[in-house]
């Protein structure tokens, strides 16, 4: 007699489970829609250009976010100078040196490639290939080395040698 | 005896790589700006809206421009400071009002005190943009060609002032004479 109510009660906790993750779901999607949606609605080329241009700027109060993804004041005047300057017909080069002019490179999410990063960005490249020259050269060597498999082990020998 | 030398070296050199990292300051960006034109801003005074102030006010003259804001902890802790360097009369303080607001900001410098001569009111940040400002307090220190000699990001200290800034404003008097 005791079952049903406890069934019930698991009932009502998968129901507000399952409600609390709808809601949260929810809230993830209200985070990233910051203020892009209101921006150059009738323009589809400024509009993706904004896109692009604001995932391009750090967010230099979270260091870590781009504008597009921070809510930082400073990330919000930034979107704004994005906005402002493509409104005003600057170029996406125009807009992005505009920032890095007071900036410095840093407020570029991605740093260009440049001799003083020139060694940033061929690291992959450089560590592949040493370590593949590492390797190639130990298993040279090692097929220069006498076959190991000497035959003049018999079979017992093998058995104490395991055992 | 090669092959075990080279990954010891190797290691040695990481580790101190990684021991030189460790003591490095990543919080301080330079500021592109040194070495360059100030930008030119024109805005209305804090304490009198009608009134324009700007850079141009202080051209051919040295002076130091001073981010600050009532919200900005860091600016409260400086604040005292700024007083003092204020009294001792070497350069003007112009102090930038960033982000703020007009009523918050004049009760600031009633309580505090006014360490600057003028203060401009940016409440939309953009003449904070300009300066590649991306937190307060932050200092500049500009020349009488209008030319950036330094910035400090973090509260001025009287330590800094005469180390960071009164030579370079030395220097700079001594190379107009």
């Amino acid at each position: 007699m005791r079952k049903p109510p406890r069934r019930k009660s698991l009932l009502a906790q998968s129901l507000c489970g399952s409600l609390l993750a709808l809601t949260l779901t929810l809230f993830m999607q209200f985070a990233h829609a910051i203020d892009t949606e209101a921006v150059f609605p009738d323009n589809p080329e400024l509009r993706q250009r904004y896109d692009y241009l604001i995932h391009q700027l750090r967010c230099l109060q979270c260091r870590s976010e781009t504008i597009a993804d921070s809510n930082a004041t400073l990330a919000a005047d930034f979107r704004r100078q994005v906005r402002e300057s493509l409104a005003a017909g600057k170029s996406n080069e125009e807009i992005l040196k505009f920032m890095t002019d007071r900036y410095g490179d840093y407020v570029l999410y991605n740093p260009p490639f440049k001799p003083l990063t020139w060694l940033l960005w061929s690291a992959p490249v450089l560590l592949i290939l040493i370590g593949g020259t590492c390797a190639g050269i130990v298993v040279v060597r090692r097929s220069h080395l006498p076959d190991n498999d000497s035959p003049d082990l018999n079979p017992d020998e093998l058995d104490q040698g395991a055992s | 005896m090669l092959r075990y030398l080279i990954p010891i070296g190797l290691f040695a050199a990481l580790v101190g790589f990684f021991f030189v990292s460790l003591h490095r300051d990543k919080e301080t960006l330079p500021s592109a700006l040194i070495g360059k034109t100030a930008p030119a801003f024109h805005l209305s005074s804090v304490q009198d809206p009608t009134k324009q102030v700007g850079t141009s006010d202080f051209a051919g003259h040295p002076y130091v421009l001073n981010i600050w804001g009532s919200w900005c902890i860091g600016c409260r802790e400086e604040h005292a400071v700024l007083l003092q360097i204020a009294k001792r009369n070497e350069v003007p303080l112009f102090g930038l009002n960033w982000k703020d607001e007009r009523d918050a900001a004049q009760q600031w410098l009633q309580q505090l005190g006014n360490p600057y001569t003028e203060s401009a009111f940016d409440p939309e940040g953009r003449a904070g943009i300009d300066w590649g400002a991306y937190g307060a307090p932050e200092t500049f220190l500009v020349d009488a060609n209008g030319t950036i000699l330094h910035k400090h990001v973090a509260p001025m200290t009287m330590e800094i002032w005469e180390r960071e800034f009164l030579p370079r404003l030395r220097q700079a008097g001594a190379q107009r004479q």
